[in-house]
């Protein structure tokens, strides 16, 4: 394990991390994402959204006691990160998020000209 | 290199045996009922001379609906995990998470203390922490 980090605060994307399991939904409004992060806190968890990407990162902080030694580990990394290419029709601006008890659901609205509109017919 | 293998090549074979030692180092293992991989909620299992640690990651869960359970040397951890029904015009692109039951069950090592249990539910991890009994820590004896 190299020790950086004094040097910088953001993962590098080629670190080892785990990869979410997450759900994500459509309707009419827009795109719901969930994503299941267990064991992250709050001040842990960075969203970014990057032109049309959107990165989910998050350490792992766990309480443990001094001089504890695993003995069977199934999540064996201590971040995940995913990451999400968003089409244009999506106002990236807008995202909204909840975080509780380690699932993120993100909000990502349709753009106001890509929200379906009725168009009314109007007999002459 | 720690080791030489009689047989360099065999590749395959060297893992086998690394996969065994592992094992062999489980405190809690070798156990009739395994631990399985990739259930839910997964499981990490550490320990102090003091105490035997469980970490359960189960995300999104009501804790007062977990039910957690020590019987004759067996932890377990079962519940339901309800997630948000997708509306009747909404379209499901990605589904990975898990939801239903679940069940696990965890042989624990012979020297806890079944009284002496203690969970705790945060950040969507479910932490059991059970305290091995007094005559089981590890004394250093005085030579006079």
């Amino acid at each position: 394990m190299s020790d950086n980090s004094t040097v910088k605060k953001q993962t590098s994307p080629d670190e080892a991390a785990l990869l979410p399991p997450v759900d994500v939904i459509e309707d009419s409004s827009g795109i719901t994402l969930y994503a299941d992060l267990p064991g992250v806190p709050k001040e842990k968890l960075r969203l970014h959204v990057e032109a049309d990407t959107l990165t989910i990162e998050g350490e792992i902080d766990l309480e443990m006691p001094g001089g504890i030694e695993a003995s069977h580990a199934e999540v064996s990394l201590p971040r995940y990160r995913r990451v999400f290419t968003l089409s244009k029709e999506l106002d990236a601006s807008k995202v909204g998020a909840e975080f509780k008890n380690g699932v993120l659901k993100l909000s990502i609205p349709k753009a106001e000209h890509a929200q379906p509109r009725k168009i009314e017919v109007k007999v002459l | 290199m720690m080791y030489r293998s009689l047989f360099p090549r065999d590749v395959l074979a060297e893992l086998d045996r690394l996969q065994r030692e592992m094992q062999q180092g489980f405190h809690l293992s070798p156990s009739i009922r395994g631990i399985a991989r990739g259930g839910f909620p997964a499981m990490n299992v550490g320990g102090t001379p003091q105490s035997v640690d469980i970490y359960a990651f189960a995300p999104g869960i009501d804790p007062t609906t977990l039910d957690v359970q020590i019987e004759k040397g067996v932890l377990t951890v079962a519940g339901e995990r309800k997630l948000d029904e997708p509306g009747k015009e909404a379209t499901v692109h990605i589904d990975e998470r898990f939801a239903g039951r679940f069940r696990r069950v965890v042989t624990l090592p012979d020297d806890v203390d079944a009284s002496a249990v203690e969970a705790k539910y945060r950040d969507g991890v479910l932490r059991i922490s059970i305290a091995r009994k007094q005559a089981a820590q590890p004394r250093r004896i005085t030579i006079g």
